[in-house]
């Protein structure tokens, strides 16, 4: 197997993990910036449609930085289709498999489902709660609760603060209710 | 001083406006210094999607604990991020540009309870958090778009009714 034909393979968390973590020493020490993702979307809001909302009344440019990485994050989505895409249908766990069937996705040749996520879906009940209510709840939680993955669970977590500790507690309670619990419900509109 | 509720910040990603810290890099770098965040942002982008983070299966599993592998993936993050975080510290190592490195220190509010919950209904709706979402749409997930756009929406109104919820 060549370098190329293993990098292709998806990687095992105990080679992603600690390159994820390794994100908190690159940007504290090449800029004093701590690690966090979602503030780049009230960056955005500050940029585009500030509308004298206090919250918006900032200057975004001293944190142009976050856009950059993002920026770079949406690239590096790119630079992966185009040279490291690993052709194999992903390899679901059975049990969830024959789960999602029962509601029709059946469709397991992407990372993201195509039965849910296409714009045929969006106008369907179920595709546009998971995508235009989901979306809200992730913009709006994660600006309410401070952080998301990356400014909670990862930087907060390594700084050993405890609000981020609660933070991420409540991001996993939230998952589990609605993944077990209410997105069945959704999945059979 | 008082502090009303309007000023109080609860957003300690967003350091320039964090009254309590000193703001980071005193120094005025130029633009093109950005450019190696957008090389950073490449790099966890290609991870995240090689791990698979992005993928909604593997939040779905994660959440049905059905795999390890997300469990996985976050925890030897946060260690590899504690010892770094621990070693700047005990070593006192500074940024590259002679800045001493500066941490904030986040006070809890509710909205870390109200706000996280609201975030994992949505995570595990979308499969995708802040990060994956701009990785899925670069490796061709054009509908994601929509996600994000709902994501600033989000925010946005997040924003303007603020001072009206608990915090």
């Amino acid at each position: 197997m060549t370098f190329i034909e293993l990098i292709k393979q998806p990687w095992p968390w105990y080679v992603a993990g600690p390159i994820i973590g390794l994100m908190v020493p690159a940007l504290l020490i090449f800029g004093n910036k701590t690690f966090g993702i979602s503030s780049s979307l009230r960056h955005v809001c500050a940029a585009c449609l500030p509308a004298k909302i206090p919250f918006f009344q900032y200057d975004w440019k001293k944190e142009i930085w976050n856009l950059f990485f993002v920026f770079g994050i949406f690239l590096g989505g790119i630079i992966t289709a185009l040279y490291f895409k690993n052709d194999a249908a992903v390899v679901v766990d059975p049990k969830l498999m024959s789960e999602l069937s029962g509601y029709g996705i059946v469709d397991f040749s992407g990372l993201v489902p195509a039965d849910i996520f296409s714009w045929a879906s969006l106008a369907t009940p179920r595709g546009f709660i998971l995508m235009v209510v989901g979306g809200f709840l992730v913009g709006f939680g994660t600006r309410y609760a401070g952080g998301c993955t990356s400014g909670h669970a990862i930087m907060g977590l390594s700084n050993l603060q405890l609000p981020s500790l609660i933070a991420t507690i409540s991001f996993m309670a939230g998952g589990f209710i609605m993944a077990n619990l209410i997105l069945p419900f959704i999945l059979s509109l | 001083m008082i502090i009303n509720k309007k000023d109080t910040n609860t957003d300690f990603e967003v350091r320039s406006l964090d009254a309590i810290g000193k703001n980071q890099e005193a120094v005025e770098l130029p633009m093109w210094h950005n450019l190696k965040y957008l090389a950073f942002g490449v790099a966890f982008g290609i991870v995240l999607i090689k791990s698979e983070v992005i993928s909604w299966f593997r939040i779905q599993e994660m959440f049905r604990l059905q795999s390890f592998h997300m469990f996985g993936v976050i925890g030897s993050a946060v260690a590899v991020g504690a010892l770094s975080v621990f070693l700047i510290k005990k070593l006192k190592i500074k940024s590259i540009h002679g800045e001493e490195i500066i941490l904030p220190e986040k006070t809890f509010n509710k909205g870390q309870i109200y706000g996280g919950l609201l975030f994992g209904f949505g995570w595990a709706m979308t499969g995708a958090c802040p990060g994956p979402m701009f990785a899925q749409l670069g490796y061709g997930a054009i509908a994601t778009s929509v996600i994000i756009l709902m994501a600033i929406v989000g925010t946005w109104v997040y924003g303007l009714i603020r001072e009206k919820l608990p915090a």
